[in-house]
């Protein structure tokens, strides 16, 4: 693996496979005997978040613990200071400080990308999240909760369907879960309104349609995604009922689905708008798996990045 | 390159082993067997179903050293090995590690580490197949197939059938 993960072209399809079973042999031991793993013991992860978070930050500070990493919380919010001379500011106080990882979450596309390549700080850096660019972490617990729902696909997503639904223009988790779910083998449909559809999406490898009733239909999964109202300073549909309407997950449309299907959302959910309060409920909906495996990968990931040496030398057992 | 051990030898070591852990815990009742992956877990099960033969079945399962080492960051990270603790626990039982290569001690020291974890067993047994000595630790194997005197520089090769296709146990000079 390569020493940052900034997008999920970073991996190869065999590398976030790699990634998928190192949580899940992390799932066995510490959802059974060992619940805290001496692993990282001494090194320094710190979370730097331009933008708002819960679970994302809880669960990279959560994984962090859990291999006795420790966690330097550090909430950039309400600087004043532009973007770049901050982010580089920043970035050379945590280099004094000895991180050996940095988790940023910043709202501009390609701070993660910037922060490692700049030469600002020798820190593996992570990306959880960087404008509407990606998110490659989230795209991995979605991959690794969609295996451990449908055990077929364990190896390889050939034949698995999916539709990714909603505010697919302001998505980073839509880009990163297009990215990694097509180089599992994966089809996938994107479906929303089309002022909501990207104008690069046919380099995508994806389909795209129009139309939610005749798609839910047909898939395994069914990707709820946010409407992000906090990126859209245009109207992009008339109004939230509409919208529900033509785009959100009702009790109608959640019965429609397959008997096998699943429905995810990587939160937080506006409940009443993409997603119905019965349907985020509902049997079918691993929104809370999706949180727990969250953990699991981003340990993984921890695990991966910082848990051997940087170069790889000849030592004997 | 020169062969120590073969396909029959490795199996009447085993079996001895398996006597000698009947014989040194008075039974069976209390031991439970924990190969360390790979090849440890696959002399693990082969110990276990000579016990069967013998007197009785036991609890077996594996236990992944890997997040427990302290030489991680001397090499590139490691897959993650799958760790399985028999239902009935470890606790108040006679652990018996099974591995194929006692060398530095190393792997048994973060196996004890990685027990303490899990829970308090009332006794922790070392059996290996090869003793090459070498040690780094205070660390001794109670139940040993065959001590094999080597430098520093060769390396012992164990090769069993469940992944390599044959049984044997060879040393390699070193480069």
């Amino acid at each position: 693996m390569n020493k940052h993960l900034l997008s999920i072209n970073d991996l190869t399809a065999e590398g976030a496979l790699e990634i998928l079973n190192t949580a899940s042999e992390l799932a066995k031991i510490s959802d059974g005997p060992m619940k805290k793993l001496p692993t990282l013991r001494g090194r320094t992860v710190v979370n730097l978040f331009f933008e708002d978070s819960t679970r994302t930050r809880i669960s990279f500070e959560s994984a962090a613990k859990r291999l006795s990493a420790d966690v330097i919380n550090f909430s950039a919010k309400g600087s004043s200071v532009s973007k770049g001379e901050s982010l580089k500011d920043t970035a050379q106080t945590l280099q004094a400080m000895g991180a050996d990882a940095v988790v940023i979450r910043h709202g501009a596309s390609g701070a993660a990308q910037r922060l490692a390549d700049s030469g600002w700080i020798s820190a593996s850096v992570i990306n959880a999240g960087d404008g509407t660019h990606e998110h490659p972490t989230q795209a991995l617990l979605d991959a690794y909760t969609i295996r451990s729902k449908f055990p077929e696909f364990r190896d390889n997503f050939a034949g698995l369907r999916v539709a990714i639904v909603g505010d697919i223009l302001h998505s980073r988790v839509a880009r990163s879960n297009v990215l990694l779910l097509t180089k599992l083998g994966a089809k996938v449909t994107l479906v929303a309104p089309p002022t909501l559809i990207p104008v690069g999406v046919t380099d995508w490898n994806v389909d795209v349609s129009y139309d939610l009733d005749s798609v839910a239909r047909e898939v395994d999964v069914l990707m709820m995604l946010r409407v992000q109202s906090e990126r859209m300073a245009d109207s992009y549909f008339p109004s939230e009922r509409e919208y529900s309407r033509g785009y959100g997950l009702d009790l109608d449309r959640l019965n429609s689905l397959k008997d096998s299907a699943i429905v995810m959302h990587p939160g937080p959910m506006n409940r009443g708008l993409e997603i119905s309060a019965e349907s985020a409920d509902s049997h079918k909906s691993v929104v809370l798996a999706q949180v727990s495996n969250g953990v699991l990968v981003r340990m993984a990931v921890l695990y991966q990045l910082l848990g051997g040496a940087a170069f790889a030398g000849e030592v004997s057992a | 390159m020169a062969t120590v051990l073969d396909a029959g030898e490795i199996g009447r070591a085993l079996k001895r082993i398996a006597h000698e852990i009947i014989e040194h815990n008075h039974g069976l009742e209390n031991v439970v067997l924990l190969g360390i992956p790979t090849r440890g877990a696959f002399l693990g099960e082969r110990i276990a179903q000579f016990l069967n033969e013998i007197a009785s079945p036991v609890p077996v399962g594996t236990l992944d050293i890997t997040l427990h080492r302290d030489d991680l960051r001397l090499r590139p990270p490691r897959p993650l090995l799958p760790t399985l603790i028999p239902s009935s626990g470890i606790e108040g039982k006679d652990v018996v590690l099974v591995d194929d290569v006692l060398y530095s001690g190393r792997t048994i020291r973060a196996a004890l580490d990685a027990l303490g974890e899990i829970g308090r067993p009332k006794t922790v047994q070392l059996a290996v197949l090869v003793d090459r000595g070498h040690r780094q630790l205070p660390i001794r194997a109670d139940y040993v197939g065959k001590n094999i005197p080597t430098a520093a520089s060769e390396s012992v090769k164990v090769h069993l059938s469940e992944i390599d296709g044959k049984d044997c146990v060879e040393i390699v000079a070193g480069a």
